[in-house]
């Protein structure tokens, strides 16, 4: 596998919305690779004839009648907001960017 | 006399013939909690007045004549990262510092109900991310038998606090051995539930698939009068089990395991664990054999991949669930100063707000999920997950329960590994196999290893929703083990309110 440069970092970072220093960005890369050569053993097993688990219990849908229930108050759900305006959460600009 | 070193069924019963109130056990915990909790630190918050109001209640009701639940009016400390509401829950992490939840998890609320007396949130690694409670952002729990060592983690403050009579129950979450390794370096019992027993809504997640809330307590009857209390369908969950809960208390109480097969796990044995865990395995082995069991050997040849795996699923799960810590509707939010756009303010919060143990997991995660390497790291992770199920399938053919040590090695000390992340991730080597597959396991203390004096705990496997079979095989154990010792095994740990 080829080795994680501090660029492929950096674009994970972008992906998962991190802003990284240069120095977390340099450690990062050290410690991912050391990381990655540890957990690439699963290769070693994973052949094409067997069937992945995505999860312990084999589920399906889980449905119920669609009946309004109790739940927050407005007021709750805005309890722990960074910001609030107009009984609404508040957030920095969304269009225009980039 | 009822006291904190009781336990909690001891508590229970002395409630019920009003031999004590519950705002007097609440308050003998309350004042243990200040005496001792300065050098353990396994509390981030401490809600006095919450819990003596429900102590207070819990008496009123009693009084009245009101028909209670088993452990109505007894203490217990729950990990913070299950939502209370109106208390704070950070899950250790910075990015929820202040943040009061508007809602009561399931957990939280089957507590309440059942009049279970909640004195505070525990310390934890940031998102249960850890095995030593060293990545939380409010500072490393100390073990109450050295102080200079770790809890173990990520349910480490929950499993000090019982260790450290602060409460004689407590909840944690167990995603790859959160709640059996703390509970193994602590000398305590810790049960992970059959994944689905017990319902996650209103736990704070990680990785989804395989994060499990389960209980700790000092007695094997205590775990599973809580596990009672806790356990069972919750439609708030889709991934709760919509069955029956095992019969736990019972085979708690039953002490007998005769005809019982003990399967051995040889991959989990011999070289790579302490001398001294191994010893004391050995010797319990000896025990389940004179109570009447039978020991059977089996091999679970792919469990050695089982921890490369778990570091491709869980950290993939976690950069999916943690996405959602966006400075938007809750929680930390840093930059906002009206000339950054929202992505700004949502790179700098999480930059800001998550740990570096947390990072590392969302970027491994990231990585392992992003297109090209998919294939290779997370479907391959999952199809180790196919091959430890079926490893499972194979050894509970052979034997009712499975066991093997909970870890490798005693407490370590704090600091040890905290910068080798690929040595912390090794201390959950024989617990994550379990997670993995969604079946149940105990972690139950067996004496103390020579070379340290520090406890062992001994991992009771059982299949999925037969979690009552690690309890009577535990039961009995632990019971035989008291005999040979004479006394509980924390009265061998340090007397800590000693000035």
């Amino acid at each position: 596998m080829a080795a994680i440069s501090r660029d492929d970092v950096a674009h994970l970072a972008k992906l998962a919305r991190i802003e990284m220093t240069p120095a977390e960005l340099d450690h990062m890369a050290t410690e991912l690779e050391q990381i990655l050569g540890a957990v690439k053993r699963v290769q070693e097993v994973a052949t094409s004839d067997i069937a992945p688990t995505s999860h312990p219990l084999s589920m399906s849908n889980v449905f119920r009648d669609d009946v309004v229930k109790p739940s927050l108050t407005n007021e709750e759900s805005l309890s722990g907001a960074p910001a609030k305006a107009e009984d609404r959460f508040k957030v920095p600009q969304i269009l225009g960017e980039e | 006399m009822t006291n904190i070193h009781s336990t909690a069924s001891e508590m229970a019963s002395a409630l019920a013939a009003k031999e004590i109130s519950s705002v007097e056990l609440t308050k003998q915990h309350l004042d243990r909690i200040a005496s001792v909790d300065g050098k353990i630190h396994a509390f981030l918050h401490i809600d006095s007045d919450g819990a003596l109001a429900q102590a207070d209640a819990i008496d009123k009701k009693r009084a009245s004549g009101e028909k209670l639940s088993p452990l109505a009016g007894v203490p217990i400390a729950v990990k913070d990262i299950l939502a209370q509401k109106g208390i704070p829950t950070t899950a250790g992490s910075k990015i929820l510092e202040g943040w009061r939840p508007p809602y009561d998890s399931t957990v939280v609320a089957k507590l309440k109900a059942a009049g279970v007396v909640i004195l505070g949130k525990t310390n934890m690694d940031e998102f249960a991310m850890g095995s030593s409670t060293e990545n939380s952002a409010y500072g490393t729990t100390q073990n109450p038998w050295d102080l200079t060592r770790t809890p173990g983690g990520s349910s480490g403050g929950s499993a000090a606090a019982v260790a450290a009579f602060e409460a004689p129950l407590a909840i944690g979450t167990d995603t790859g051995g959160s709640i059996r390794q703390p509970a193994a370096l602590t000398g305590i019992v810790g049960v992970k539930p059959t994944y689905g027993g017990v319902s996650r809504y209103g736990v704070i997640a990680y990785s989804s698939s395989l994060d499990q809330v389960g209980p700790f307590a000092r007695t094997v009857l205590d775990t599973a009068l809580l596990h009672e209390a806790i356990a069972g369908h919750d439609e708030r969950d889709s991934t709760s089990i919509s069955a029956p809960v095992p019969q736990v208390v019972a085979a708690a109480k039953r002490l007998d395991v005769k005809g019982m097969k003990i399967g051995v796990i040889k991959e989990l044995s011999g070289s790579g664990f302490q001398a001294g865990v191994s010893a004391r395995i050995a010797e319990s082995l000896e025990l389940l054999v004179a109570a009447g069991a039978e020991i059977v050997e089996v091999s679970c040849p792919n469990f050695e991949y089982a921890l490369a795996a778990y570091y491709l699923i869980a950290p993939s799960e976690a950069s999916s669930n943690l996405a959602r810590f966006d400075s938007m509707r809750y929680g930390l939010r840093v930059g906002d100063d009206g000339s950054k756009g929202a992505e700004e303010v949502m790179s700098a919060t999480r930059e800001a707000g998550f740990g570096k143990e947390v990072k590392r997991r969302i970027i491994l995660g990231t990585y392992a999920l992003s297109s090209g390497y998919y294939d290779a790291y997370y479907g391959s992770a999952q199809k180790v997950r196919t091959l430890v199920k079926q490893d499972f399938d194979n050894a509970f053919a052979k034997a009712d329960v499975l066991v093997s040590p909970v870890t490798p090695t005693t407490a370590f000390k704090i600091g040890e590994k905290s910068n080798d992340p690929v040595a912390m991730y090794l201390s959950d080597i024989a617990t994550i196999p379990v997670n993995m597959a969604g079946i149940g396991g105990m972690s139950l203390p067996v004496g103390l290893a020579d070379e340290d004096g520090l406890p062992v705990g001994l991992q009771i496997m059982a299949p999925v929703m037969q979690d009552d079979r690690f309890y009577r095989v535990g039961g009995t154990l632990e019971a035989a083990l008291l005999s040979k010792w004479g006394k509980p095994i924390l009265s061998n740990a340090p007397d800590l309110a000693v000035k």
